[in-house]
């Protein structure tokens, strides 16, 4: 039996692609919402380290799993290895119903105003393909402040002077301090800094119909029992399922995007839950399946009209694949730090984003969320014992003991940093699968070590008695958990893949909302930024269906 | 084992069905024994508890061994790490034979200190001979490391960690009761 057309398919139901088929559905349009993943249910792996989202040596909670993925590795002399998603090497984000909206640790940034004119502010930098992007912040705020209150963010812009302007404040109040970043918040403040709540994808009250966060020591990379972490799951995608115009389609698995003689997009192809190929035909398609899962899928259809890969005439997609290149330093206090009041994260300064000297933008720096007991086997002093007796004291005596402060530095883009698609190697479905290479831009590490520097010097003033660094940006490939960047928006269609709404320079029918589009990826976590983005092109669509354009 | 001359023919069908390493099948056959573990033969098993100690001792704590650390990873070495069952039986086998020659004696017979002395060896890439060829010595070292941390600090739900005592050593409330053992403050 053949699939009902409908007017939009939307791949992916993560952040980007959650927030597009609400705004394409209660627009009045019907829509097919793809996810490869299922529902991601709490009860399934709770408060497991080993099989967490963030710590995964036995696999990935919320998915993608072992048996069915894989993606290839090449290095820098053209060999090659294949990886596991439960391997680091191979970057993964999610795969379920709202992917790492489920499982984040669910910080909301908005970018700065800068992050959105780099170049400007920097000027052009060597070997990098930096450039502003095709609109600015101011034309972004409207959709950050949808994402805030639709989706729900607990915060105080007022204690953040170098936030960018707003129009509204924050829809809940800013979570209160544990005892380890109230230490860390009094030492910011006598240092000078400007200490603030990091605002938060939690409900701090309850809203949205959802209860409060009870403060688990387990957050970041874990599903929430209570339902009080927003992601797309719980906010935007069942109110597209309830308008009746989005039938949201699981455990199924989009091979191509299929285009006509003319040029024109008129579906996908997929395989559904019994691994059977099926067709699903619409007026338009939008890709939302993360950085490096979009630009696979973009290059792996390929037809008579696009040989290399849709929207890839100038071979732009999956160029410059971006993460965050995380640094910081660690330290260890004479008393205890620990409390047991979680997540954790909550308290930052911003006072090194931008306007350091000698070096491009900068990052957010915060304290982390609570390590669980095998995360911190890892983290010891340069030259500690890794195993034996040592260690074992080591994790008794200062596990309560140890305090971190790091961040996102943002790293400068690089062209040769990117998604392929392997020539041999094909997933479960026999779908080529995604190949990473090249590595950061060689002058990440200056802006990294300055980021470390300032950790080390604010756990010192917090009263650490014994600090280290932890230093990002090294070589090697970037992306992970904040991939971004790999299908660029932008004017000039010979230097970006799509145009300042997410559409495919070439293709009137076919839009990206994820992180793909981002032109840099800030110096903090992306995810509001990516869920502003799904607003935006989602309500372009929306807006200019209403007026009868059909994008044909 | 004493078990094996027992069984009925039933149980011992069952339980070969459960698949153990060095299955014999004439029932006059005694060596080597039916194992109780998934993957791993008796004797390695042995050589396992001696291996997972020497990453975590016993102080006044348990110790790898009898936080069940080698049941951990003989359950993973049919599941997840299922990948790795070939390196465990190549490294298992290393460090016996590489045992035998230098000191006549099986790794688990050595004196504590010895025993540590032999894994940093290891950990440093020391180990000579076509046994350990290709890196194996730190790369099976590596995974033992990983695994016995995992196996004490992980959820006591994949078979290490019993009764929850690494969290009781770090002094972490377990296991969590939502909404009841949280914080009241
Ligand atoms: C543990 C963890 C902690 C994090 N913490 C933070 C944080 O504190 N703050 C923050 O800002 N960000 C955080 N992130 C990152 C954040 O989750 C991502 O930036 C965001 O989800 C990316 O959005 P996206 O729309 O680009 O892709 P995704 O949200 O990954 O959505 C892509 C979806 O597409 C699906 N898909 C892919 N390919 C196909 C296909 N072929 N067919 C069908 N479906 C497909 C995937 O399964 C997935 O559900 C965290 C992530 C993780 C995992
Ligand atoms: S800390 Fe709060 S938001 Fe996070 S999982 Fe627990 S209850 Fe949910």
């Amino acid at each position: 039996m053949g699939n009902k057309h409908v007017n939009a398919i939307v791949v992916g139901a993560g952040a980007g692609g959650g927030i597009v088929a609400k705004e394409l559905s209660v627009a009045g349009l019907s829509v097919v919402l793809f996810e490869r993943g299922g529902w991601a249910t709490y009860d399934d792996t709770d408060t497991d380290e080993l099989k967490s989202q963030r710590t995964t040596p036995l696999g990935n909670a919320y998915g993608p799993d072992d048996s069915r993925y894989k993606r290839v590795i090449a290095n820098a002399d053209g060999s090659t290895y294949t990886v596991l998603p439960s391997e680091g090497g191979y970057n993964n984000n999610a795969a379920c119903v709202g992917s790492g909206t489920v499982s984040y640790g669910a910080m909301a940034w908005r970018f700065m105003q800068e992050d959105f004119k780099l170049k400007t502010t920097y000027g052009a930098i060597e070997g990098s393909t930096l450039a502003d992007w095709p609109f600015t912040y101011e034309d972004l705020e409207p959709c950050y402040e949808k994402a805030e209150w639709e989706i729900g963010v607990s915060g105080d812009a007022t204690q953040n002077p170098f936030g960018a302007p707003r129009n509204k404040p924050y829809p809940m109040p800013p979570f209160s301090h544990n005892k380890e970043a109230q230490l860390l918040y009094d030492a910011a403040k006598r240092l000078g800094y400007h200490p603030f709540p990091i605002p938060m994808l939690r409900n701090s009250i309850p809203y949205g119909g959802r209860p409060a966060c009870i403060r688990m020591r387990t957050c970041c990379g874990y599903a929430c029992p209570v339902n009080a972490k927003c992601g797309t799951q719980n906010t935007v995608i069942p109110i597209a399922i309830a308008t009746g115009n989005c039938e949201l389609r699981i455990n199924s698995v989009v091979s191509e995007i299929l285009v006509n003689e003319q040029g024109k997009i008129t579906g996908v192809t997929y395989f559904d839950e019994k691994n059977r190929k099926q067709t699903q035909t619409a007026d338009l398609v939008v890709v939302s399946c993360s950085a490096t899962e979009t630009a696979r899928l973009l290059l792996n259809s390929k037809s008579k009209f696009f040989p290399n890969g849709i929207g890839n005439e100038n071979d732009w997609v999956g160029r410059n694949l971006q993460g965050h290149a995380y640094t910081g330093a660690y330290g260890i206090f004479e008393d205890e730090v620990y409390d047991d009041l979680g997540p954790g994260a909550s308290v930052a300064i911003s006072d090194f984003n931008h306007h350091n000297p000698g070096i491009m933008g900068g990052g957010v720096l915060c304290n982390e969320f609570i390590r669980m007991p095998y995360s911190f086997t890892g983290i010891r002093p340069p030259g500690s014992a890794s195993w034996g007796k040592e260690h074992k004291a080591f994790q008794r005596l200062n596990f309560k003991r140890v305090a971190q402060a790091v961040g996102p530095y943002q790293e400068i883009p690089n062209f040769e940093a990117r998604v392929e698609v392997d020539p041999v190697v094909k997933d479960f479905w026999g779908i080529p699968v995604v190949r990473l290479s090249g590595s950061r831009h060689e002058k990440d590490v200056e802006g990294c070590r300055l980021m470390s520097e300032k950790a080390e010097l604010w756990l010192k003033e917090a009263g650490a008695i014994h600090t280290w660094q932890s230093l990002g940006g090294g070589k090697g490939i970037s992306g992970g958990q904040h991939q971004a960047g790999t299908c660029r928006m932008g004017n000039d269609p010979k230097t970006s893949v799509t145009d300042k709404f997410g559409r495919i320079h070439a293709v009137p029918n076919l839009f990206v909302a994820d992180g793909s589009l981002n032109v840099n990826n800030g110096g903090f976590n992306p995810a509001l930024t990516i869920m502003a983005l799904g607003f935006r092109v989602g309500g372009y669509i929306a807006s200019e269906w209403s007026k009868g354009n059909r994008f044909k | 084992m004493e078990k094996q001359t027992k069984l009925t023919r039933r149980s011992f069908i069952a339980l070969s069905v459960l698949g153990a390493g060095g299955m014999c099948l004439l029932s006059r056959c005694t060596n080597p024994p039916l194992s109780p573990w998934r993957f791993i033969t008796v004797q390695e098993s042995n050589l396992l508890d001696a291996l997972v100690e020497q990453i975590i001792p016993t102080d006044e704590w348990l110790g790898g061994r009898d936080a069940g650390v080698t049941n951990f990873i003989d359950m993973q070495l049919t599941g997840p790490y299922t990948r790795y069952q070939e390196t465990y039986r190549k490294g298992l086998m290393a460090i016996q034979e590489t045992c035998k020659t230098k000191f006549q004696k099986r790794f688990e017979e050595l004196p504590f200190e010895k025993q540590t002395q032999f894994l940093e060896a290891m950990e440093a890439g020391k180990m000579e001979g076509k046994l350990w060829e290709k890196g194996l010595d730190r790369q099976f070292f590596r995974l033992i490391r990983d695994h016995s941390l995992q196996g004490f600090y992980g959820s006591p739900r994949h078979g290490g960690n019993k009764n929850n005592v690494s969290y009781k050593m770090m002094r972490l409330d377990y296991p969590v009761i939502i909404g009841q053992n949280r914080y009241n403050n």
